[in-house]
């Protein structure tokens, strides 16, 4: 994975020492809160109900068992044993002191970590997908191209204070596992008839109280001219963007009203201006740091097939969670391991420091020393050895994490909600937990099959219910929570928006409500094959909205 | 019926100013204002508190009394005064029932 050089280090450490001399000022009293505030965003730290809010990048979501210790360690010292892994693959802590956050800050440095840009109307942290560099059907890592945008975008003095945030999520593979058509610029990493890496450009993505599919605005883009063109984008987005309107102003909007072609055009000539200019990227210079994402030697491991076949013969929950849990790798005697932090009635998403210290002992001992976040807020061991699989899995089983849920109906990613967050409307986490032990069952969890549920708690759609095959978002209606559901997103590469059902549910009818669209999606399925987001795409709202709401959906 | 509320500026924690006349980590014991000449002597200690950098985000916010106990008419602030609903280990609900002054 990516180390830093000298100038990282330098650079990071400056930064810890400009943001502990601001909040020593700020604690004496040297600048107001108006003075501070911009400048703590800029380094992760919000204010939330309880106490202030630091959220600390993951780079692509990727990192090493000493990286994870350090985030174990940090929520035993500084906060209450936990943490909270987020859809864009950092992790956020909900209990740090501002005097105490200069020495987290200084922690992190110390394994190469940081809180910039985590915040603030800048270019936030680039997400990939969560297998890259083990999915067996990726063209190429796309983790190169997400640490050379975070390297270009890191500080940049042109767009640090764009009209709004600005989020770039890259894929190398089809199957798109990185939502990249939810994001600002969407990239998918191909190869053209010639064998060139490039990418697949998309732009204007995102959710929000205004979800928009990404437009596609160039097919392939060469790889050398990746830092020219989302110059160009930004550019054009820094120049246009709707600066009067903080609720327009995020480039989804810009394409919307500009039209995606006109706005490619524009792109296009701003790029012409670019594209042979310093910023074209150098060969020489992309592969040095491809080369830091170089895959760990796997040495062979044939007897993977037999040890798998015989544990699975000895125990069936080891066998239910290789059937949903362990995802094929490039390399046949290896397998990646999704680690769900979903367990049956858990926060989604929420981890101990000694979870943590456990998973960074699991990825030293079995997986090469990595780690990854997914934004589907799930640990990933990328590259474990099919022989040591059910080492992880009892490893895992130890310490609650062995739950076999990923992808089901109780893999629910939810923001935070009004449990902790000053933005939000509504409570998410309980929803989750309620309707997680309402389909407990594993048998039937199966049953169901593929389906992602997801749940925001404010309009801002943190926790992506947008997109989700079943989305809930909590509003407030005259002072009381209310749960909106939404069917028949997806965030893939069939991305698709949501529609409104109908009316909302109260926080005692929503779990029901739930069940009752699972049921029906059972009862009109063709058969097992047949996902939810299938049949919903096939039947349409009809059949859901007849058993929701029966003749009050007739008489409207 | 009204009552000031903030988050203390060095650590964040959520804090109320009691009739003690000094901000109070616990809900109970808040100073209620009223009327309109109480609920400007609130706005008043607010501004002075912000301004000498004690805390942040100092706002008046509407309560009941309910059994002779304090309680926002918003459920944001029941979640402020008592903690996350899904974690009643942490936050002021976790704590012993004694308020604790600030």
């Amino acid at each position: 994975m990516y180390r830093y050089d000298e100038f990282d280090h330098e650079f990071v450490k400056a930064r810890v020492a400009e943001f502990a001399d601001q909040v020593e000022r700020r604690l004496a009293g040297e600048i107001t809160e108006d003075q501070f505030k911009p400048l703590r965003l800029m380094n992760g730290v919000y204010l939330q109900l309880h106490a202030y809010m630091l959220r600390v990048a993951i780079p692509y979501g990727t990192l090493n068992a000493r990286q994870m210790r350090m985030l174990g360690h940090i929520a035993r010292k500084y906060d209450k044993g936990y943490g909270h892994f987020t859809t864009r693959q950092n992790i956020q802590y909900n209990w740090p002191a501002l005097s105490d956050i200069p020495a987290i800050l200084k922690d992190l440095a110390s394994v190469e970590m940081h809180a910039i840009q985590t915040s603030g109307n800048c270019i936030r942290n680039v997400t990939a997908d969560h297998f890259a560099g083990a999915a067996a059907d990726e063209v190429d890592d796309p983790r190169p191209y997400a640490e050379i945008l975070r390297q270009w975008s890191s500080v940049h003095p042109e767009f640090s204070y764009l009209p709004r945030k600005f989020k770039i999520a890259v894929t190398g593979a089809e199957r798109d596992r990185a939502a990249i058509q939810t994001h600002d610029i969407g990239l998918h990493l191909k190869r053209n008839t010639a064998g060139e890496l490039g990418f697949a450009v998309y732009v204007g993505g995102g959710q929000g109280r205004t979800p928009m599919i990404a437009r596609k605005i160039r097919d392939f883009l060469p790889e050398a001219d990746l830092l020219s063109y989302a110059t160009a984008i930004l550019r054009v987005y820094n120049l246009h963007g709707r600066r009067d309107n903080k609720y327009k102003a995020r480039i989804k909007i810009l394409v919307h009203e500009t039209g995606a072609e006109e706005l490619a055009r524009q792109i296009e000539t701003e790029w012409e201006a670019l594209k042979d200019g310093e910023l074209k990227l150098p060969e020489a210079d992309v592969r040095a740091i491809a080369a830091y994402f170089a895959p760990p030697s796997l040495p062979a491991r044939p007897e993977g097939d037999e040890r798998v076949k015989l544990a699975r013969l000895d125990s069936r929950s080891f066998s239910e969670w290789l059937d949903q849990n362990v995802t094929t790798h490039k390399n046949p005697d290896y397998a990646a391991v999704t680690i769900s932090l979903k367990g049956i009635g858990e926060a989604p998403g929420d981890a101990s420091a000694e979870q943590m210290e456990a998973v960074a002992d699991i990825a030293e001992k079995y997986a090469f020393d990595e780690l990854r976040v997914s934004h589907e807020q799930n640990l990933v061991l990328p590259h474990v050895a099919r022989a040591d699989l059910k080492a992880v899995y009892d490893a895992l089983a130890d310490i609650g994490l062995a739950t076999a849920n990923s992808g089901l109906i109780t893999d629910i990613i939810a923001c935070p909600g009004l449990d902790y967050c000053a933005l939000a409307n509504a409570r998410s986490i309980p929803v989750a937990q309620e309707i997680s032990q309402r389909f407990a069952s594993p048998e039937r969890q199966r049953d169901i099959g593929e389906l992602k549920l997801k749940i925001s708690g404010c309009i801002n759609a943190c926790g992506h219910h947008h997109v989700g095959h079943i989305g809930i978002l909590g509003v407030e209606k005259k002072g009381t929570e209310l749960y909106q559901v939404t069917l028949g997103g997806s965030a893939d590469e069939n991305t698709s928006i949501g529609e409104i059902v109908g009316r909302g549910f109260s926080p005692e009818e929503i779990t029901d409500a739930i069940e009752t669209v699972v049921e029906t999606y059972l009862r009109v399925r063709r058969d097992r094959s047949e996902r939810f987001i299938d049949t919903y795409r096939r039947l349409g709202a009809a059949p859901f909205k007849e058993a929701l709401y029966g003749s009050e959906a007739k008489a409207a | 019926m009204k009552i000031l509320t903030a988050n203390r500026l060095i650590d964040g924690e959520a804090v109320w100013f009691s009739t003690a006349h000094r901000w109070s980590e616990t809900i109970e014991g808040s100073e209620i204002a009223t009327d309109k000449a109480a609920e400007e002597y609130l706005t008043g200690i607010a501004r002075t508190a912000t301004e000498n950098n004690e805390v942040v985000d100092a706002v008046l916010i509407d309560v009941q009394l309910a059994d002779g106990e304090i309680r926002p008419l918003r459920l944001r602030e029941q979640i402020r005064a008592a903690g996350p609903s899904n974690r009643t280990d942490l936050g002021k609900q976790a704590r012993p029932a004694v308020s604790q002054a600030a």
